[in-house]
């Protein structure tokens, strides 16, 4: 399973080098061109089928629009939220920072590797016996905390780990029956997601697939990715919030474990594209697989900064439901995975320049 | 122009569903077009050829209005919500909403509030649309509404205020609309961009500049005024004239934009007022940072209690700005 090895890749956000290694084998044969662009973003075009009109005399005439394919921006990020280590203690602790959003009630005593050489660590804890009274109550700050490697001294500590090196957690990939646990599944989630549909079948459309750097810290990657690609239309892939853990209160779960596929409508940086989420609804509908609307106004994706590229491009987020994101370790359910596939499969298939055409609309 | 503000503050048009009031303006601008289109997130832009070697001008309003969305129906068929655009709890308790469909709904308050000194958060509120469960809720997660109230004018004798929801920035589509009507003779090539989500990431005005690629850039858009009691200071006021735009906390307006509406106000005897809002901005923001760059500014119409569900502003500062639209767009 291909989310096994991008879960167990490294790769924060600006150190995306391993992760990008292993996008690029995952899909190199399948695709028609590939390249890494200037911020890091794996580029890749897999060409559609639909065939191009006519001579270059009489598509001189014609508008971009009916002379070429339609340009499909296939999105998911390969970073990973972290930490980097920004300073050395005498005894050979480390200090860090996080790298995108990490709570840190999840912190201590978690098992960490440290560094592209997988260093392990340990995020140091004080026992339990030691405890003041209330002192296990608070939360400790990030800034308080330090990184045991076992170095012995602050040269040993700065030679193994030196100043802004990454570090993630230590998380192995498992499967749990129908569901699997593991790392970074917001979004390796969405990336293996991408690698599948990049594996099948081509399209009508022309799909421009963008692993994209730095998500976690800005979008920053899919930025200049949507910009290059000019798509006409945009999906980034997601692993999202699914909190639906018990609760004492009749109030949403944001998306639900086995509820199949997440569309999201709006949130903190975009507003969908109607018509993309009509497409994606009415797929699933046709074709019997299940699909929920993601509680809007949380959270945010590439399809913020995507939407926003030049002239502007219609954009929509489909996400497989992840409990525990952000956290040592995420939970998916592979039915919702296999259904995020096949909807993006069928839905893809079912675009046409109709789907994005706009209506006279009734006054 | 009483009637066409009547049409566009009461048709529907949260931002991210702006096909109906689209629809309405289009209605309204296609016959004064030479070239209309709407563009990949759905503005509306109306170019006026002109009739020699002017600029490429924008002028720009925003057709989106604040609003909701349903983010959860409870299993008694109680809708909770959040917010589209800068919306306030404090305006929502016993607020009416419509959906896109005219499903009406009214917003309730939970019962449990520990400080009813407090204002109410945004999970403490729910829209009750008739529905007893979840099954027979006629509104889904996702779905927008806008809120509903009837449009007034209130006729004294020195002056007429119009109050009515989405003055912001109806008004200001309506002003180019007047604008549009009235232009006979200009040398500039004049686009007329009714944007959308201005209310939310102001994507529309963005991406819609970046396609025009304009040599000049105004917004039309609502700004507070300081003329209510115990207010935020602000050197603003209602039936004062339009404001020419100084800065506000997303923008400071291009120096050549600002002195232009400032000069055409002063030769034709336009009553004007130059304006620093401290909170808020407008598309203006956005469209001076596309591409290499865009000499920006805004033309701004003021208004009280705007964000709530009554927005007004004076009848005499929109016909002013029409014509001071008027008088920049004229030859030099």
């Amino acid at each position: 399973m291909i989310l096994r090895e991008l879960s167990e890749a490294v790769g924060v956000s600006g150190d995306e080098g391993d992760i990008r290694a292993v996008l690029l084998d995952a899909v190199r044969e399948h695709v028609d061109e590939v390249r890494v662009d200037t911020m890091g973003n794996v580029l890749a075009l897999k060409r559609g089928t639909a065939r191009l009109s006519g001579s270059a005399e009489l598509t001189e005439a014609l508008p971009r629009s009916a002379q070429q394919r339609i340009r499909v921006m296939l999105a998911a990020h390969m970073d990973e939220v972290g930490l980097m280590i920004v300073g050395h203690d005498n005894d050979g602790f480390l200090r860090v920072r996080s790298v995108g959003g990490i709570d840190p009630r999840l912190l201590p005593g978690t098992l960490l590797q440290v560094g592209h050489e997988r260093i392990p660590g340990v995020i140091g804890v004080k026992p339990i016996h030691l405890l003041r009274e209330r002192e296990g109550e608070k939360v400790p700050r990030l800034e308080d905390l330090v990184v045991d490697i076992g170095a012995r001294s602050n040269d040993e500590a700065k030679k193994l780990a030196p100043l802004g090196t990454y570090a993630t957690f230590a998380t192995q990939f498992r499967e749990l029956g129908p569901t699997v646990s593991g790392k970074a599944f917001d979004d390796r989630a969405g990336c293996a997601v991408l690698v599948e549909l990049l594996r099948g079948e081509r399209f009508r459309s022309d799909l421009h697939a963008a692993f994209t750097v730095q998500e976690e810290v800005g979008l920053r990657g899919a930025r200049v990715a949507a910009y290059s690609i000019e798509p006409d239309c945009a999906f980034a892939l997601e692993g999202t919030v699914a909190d639906d853990i018990p609760k004492d209160k009749d109030v949403s779960p944001t998306t639900e474990l086995g509820q199949g596929p997440a569309i999201t409508v709006m949130d903190r940086s975009f507003i969908a594209d109607r018509r993309l989420v009509r497409l994606l609804t009415s797929t699933a509908e046709e074709i019997g697989i299940p699909y929920q609307i993601k509680q809007p106004g949380i959270g945010g994706t590439d399809a913020g900064a995507i939407h926003l590229a030049r002239e502007g491009v219609p954009s929509v987020t489909v996400a497989v439901p992840c409990r525990y994101i952000h956290s040592p370790v995420a939970l998916l359910s592979l039915d919702d995975f296999n259904n995020t596939v096949q909807l993006m499969r069928e839905s893809l298939s079912r675009l046409t320049r109709r789907t994005l055409k706009r209506g006279r609309e009734k006054n | 122009m009483r009637e066409l503000i009547r049409k566009l503050v009461e048709t529907y048009g949260p931002s991210g569903a702006e096909e109906q009031i689209r629809a309405v303006i289009r209605a309204e601008v296609e016959p004064l077009a030479d070239e209309l289109r709407v563009d990949p997130l759905g503005s509306l832009v109306v170019r006026k050829q002109g009739s020699g070697d002017g600029q490429r001008i924008v002028l720009d309003a925003h057709m989106d209005e604040i609003g909701l969305m349903v983010t959860y129906v409870d299993e008694k068929g109680f809708a909770r919500f959040t917010r589209i655009g800068g919306v306030s709890p404090l305006t929502c308790v016993g607020a009416r909403v419509a959906f896109e469909d005219g499903t009406a709904g009214v917003i309730g308050i939970e019962g449990k509030r520990e400080d009813t000194s407090k204002v109410p958060k945004f999970e403490q509120l729910y829209v009750d649309v008739g529905a007893t469960s979840r099954e027979d809720c006629p509104v889904h997660v996702g779905d927008p509404a806008v809120f509903v109230r009837p449009f007034v004018c209130m006729e004294r004798a020195q002056f007429t205020r119009l109050i009515a929801k989405a003055m912001d920035d109806r008004i200001g589509c309506v002003v180019l609309i007047e604008t549009l009507r009235r232009l006979e003779h200009t040398p500039h090539d004049v686009y007329f961009l009714f944007s959308v989500q201005k209310e939310t990431t102001l994507s529309g005005a963005r991406t819609s500049a970046y396609g025009i690629n304009p040599d000049l850039a105004i917004a039309v858009d609502v700004t507070g005024t300081g003329d209510k009691p115990e207010c935020r200071p602000m050197a603003v006021e209602l039936g004062k004239g339009p404001a020419v735009k100084v800065q506000d906390s997303g923008m400071i307006a291009h120096p050549r934009v600002r002195d232009l509406l400032v000069q055409r106000a002063k030769e034709a005897g336009i009553p004007y007022q130059l304006e620093v809002l401290e909170r808020g901005t407008t598309d203006a923001s956005a469209m001076q940072l596309v591409r290499a760059g865009v000499p920006s500014g805004c033309l701004s119409i003021p208004c009280r209690y705007i964000h709530t569900p009554s927005e007004m502003v004076d009848e005499e500062d929109v016909q002013n700005s029409v014509q001071l639209l008027l008088e920049v767009l004229r030859a030099a």
